[in-house]
């Protein structure tokens, strides 16, 4: 079977810091990994050629940089690695990316037809999880969202069936391939890379394309000038405005635990104990 | 690459002044709505005043016309409905198509969804069928008067900064809204409204999809519709420490939430994870124990009514954030509070429950020890 898995490259959003003057990004030194979610996305595709056979390709778009993020994809095990790159694909919003990946999607699959598309149920820096219902919408194939678990596949009859983590509970869903699926980290523990695939990644040359390779001649729906939508402001949250702290003291535990009975019982503190932030304990 | 580029056109609109209307999409399950469908209707309601627009659930499903009549008591003045047996469970597919029908027949200038799963689902779906913007996980939203320019605001990198997202060239505008947010609208019992009703056009033979079970959680975590959440952190140490919040959230039927960095490590499911990639709450107390306060954390739960926080570290930036901090050991103040608590319910206290407000309150207020308030 021939499974493809779409992958984003990001800032580690847990090392971002914001210059708190100028409301900006520190860009500088934030490492860039292969998003998290679509590390799992990748290792559930290779468990699945693992079991049925067959090949992985891994497709992102991205500047240059994004090299590197696919590299590592080869070293988990993926056959082959796709960068979709332009200078016209910058400013993309979901519905321009969706479109220049459907177009390497559809360029993927002239080569071998594609079984399965793999994606992150949403990426760390965007959080918005539209690129994959962008790509199963375009492609005109089923989306199943929010994955867990593959409980069953079967080539021959063309089926799929998985278990979705839905408000309230879960859905066991049964689909037709090929379908899009979004996984959540709860599906797999990925592995570590391999040796022999590490030695692979290291010498490993990604095929990069650009719009012209995919077939994009007109440049209204992709880039800047594809995307519908636009950040007009970008702000630093301002702190919650309330009255001032009321310090407990907890150092005897019994007393505090009394006190917060009463703060949850809505009662009012015994305020001999109580003393708001900044004052001092007679 | 997807984050939309930063603004840099000043060409003047297109004319979309045959787009009316502010939809908010129904999110339900067998006829039972997700109470994000009807917060939505409140802020709709908000917006729709500013323009003079009317306001309209968008409801498909099997046999639910009820909740049409739910939609008009919460404030809708329309509904658009679907009723169609292929609708009987949510499939992107059919759920997609029912909606971009709609859209394209009634143009409406703004549609709201959930941000669930099955709001992004479906939302992410539609905006491509309609070849229109779409604002992700939303959680302030105004508008301009003149133009009626969408004005959808969400936290970005991990809670660290807010940006706004516009659509200025296409209509519909749309957004998916974070749930728990906006307070759902008082109810006006007996309101009607008109429905409208819509045809889906697809059989069963056309849909590649079959839902073939629903298993509801035993456990539920119903973190945004609670009263109280106790909280845990790192500072818990490891996942054995969370029974003690556990065993104190049962004494109070409370739910209990916890940060990144708990679920993170495992030590915890990712449902009960609160914060920028969890869940927003805003119950009317929140303790949090253990937890530092990462601006992620605080994002997620700095509209709740109270917040408590126990902490050894006077310094930590969520003491700074809680209307009552307590400084002190939380592994020997959290067992000693749940048996108090559990004292009281066994003595029958008329509170036991401290989900029911007690007449003290207006007492708690006059002496002056509760700070801020809404």
């Amino acid at each position: 079977m021939h499974i493809v898995v779409s992958i984003k490259q990001v800032p580690d959003t847990s090392e971002v810091r914001i210059d708190p003057r100028t409301n900006t990004m520190i860009r500088s030194g934030v490492p860039s990994i292969i998003n998290p979610d679509d590390v799992h996305a990748l290792e559930e595709a290779i468990r699945l050629k693992e079991q049925f056979g067959g090949r992985v390709t891994v497709v992102t778009m991205g500047p240059a940089q994004a090299r590197d993020a696919l590299r590592e994809t080869i070293s988990y095990g993926a056959d082959e690695a796709i960068l979709c790159s332009d200078r016209r694909f910058a400013g993309a919003d979901t519905l321009a990316t969706s479109y220049a990946l459907w177009k390497a999607i559809l360029k993927i699959g002239e080569a071998e037809p594609v079984d399965l598309l793999l994606c992150g149920r949403q990426a760390l820096d965007g959080d918005t999880g539209q690129v994959p219902p962008g790509l199963a919408t375009r492609l005109g194939w089923p989306q199943l969202t929010s994955v867990f678990k593959i409980e069953e596949l079967e080539l021959s009859a063309r089926r799929i069936v998985v278990h979705r983590a839905v408000e309230g509970g879960e859905e066991i869903v049964c689909s037709r391939l090929p379908c899009v699926i979004t996984c959540t980290r709860e599906i797999n523990i990925p592995r570590y890379p391999s040796f022999p695939n590490m030695v692979r990644a290291a010498r490993y040359q990604p095929t990069t394309w650009d719009k012209t390779d995919l077939g994009i001649d007109d440049d209204s729906q992709i880039g800047l000038r594809g995307s519908p939508t636009i950040v007009s402001k970008v702000w630093a949250p301002g702190p919650r405005k309330r009255g001032a702290t009321v310090l407990i003291d907890g150092s005897d535990p019994e007393a505090a635990a009394s006190q917060l009975v009463r703060l949850l019982m809505h009662e009012p503190l015994l305020e001999v104990e109580v003393a708001s932030a900044g004052d001092k304990h007679d | 690459m997807t984050e939309p580029a930063i603004e840099n056109d000043t060409e003047r609109p297109p004319d979309f002044s045959a787009y009316q209307g502010i939809w908010v999409y129904v999110q339900h399950r067998a006829g039972i709505a997700v109470p994000v469908s009807w917060q939505l209707l409140g802020v709709a309601r908000e917006l729709a005043q500013e323009i003079g627009a009317p306001v309209a659930s968008v409801l498909l499903g099997h046999q639910v016309g009820h909740l049409a009549q739910d939609a008009f008591e919460y404030g809708a003045d329309r509904v658009y409905l679907i009723d169609d047996p292929v609708l009987e469970s949510y499939r992107t597919q059919t759920y997609a198509h029912g909606l971009a029908l709609l859209i394209q027949q009634h143009k409406p200038e703004i549609v709201l969804y959930g941000s669930t799963v099955q709001g992004r689902d479906v939302a992410g779906a539609v905006a491509t069928l309609v070849k229109t913007g779409l604002a992700a996980d939303a959680t302030e939203l105004s508008i301009e008067s003149e133009g009626h320019l969408f004005h959808a605001s969400r936290p970005d990198f991990g809670g660290k900064l807010m940006s706004t997202i516009l659509c200025k060239r296409h209509r519909p505008q749309m957004a998916t809204c974070r749930q728990g947010v906006f307070p759902v609208p008082a109810r006006i019992s007996g309101r009607t409204g008109e429905i409208v009703e819509g045809r889906l056009g697809l059989s069963e033979g056309d849909v590649a999809t079959q839902v073939v079970e629903f298993i509801p959680e035993t456990r539920h975590v119903d973190l945004s519709n609670a009263e109280i959440i106790i909280s845990g952190g790192r500072g818990l140490g490891g996942p054995r420490s969370f029974d003690m919040l556990f065993e104190l959230a049962e004494s109070i039927d409370a739910v209990v939430g916890a940060s990144r960095a708990a679920v993170m490590a495992g030590w915890i499911p990712y449902q009960h994870q609160v914060g920028q990639t969890g869940q927003t709450v805003r119950p009317r107390i929140y303790l949090a124990c253990g937890i530092s306060g990462a601006i992620q954390h605080l994002v997620g739960m700095q509209d709740s009514d109270i917040i408590i926080a126990i902490n050894t570290d006077r310094e930590a930036p969520i003491m700074k954030v809680a209307d009552y901090a307590v400084v002190g050991d939380m592994f020997e103040i959290v067992p000693a509070l749940t048996r108090k608590l559990r004292a009281l319910r066994q003595d029958g206290h008329a509170g036991a429950s401290a989900n029911e407000p007690r007449e003290a309150t207006e007492e708690t207020d006059s002496v002056g020890g509760q700070p801020g308030g809404n």
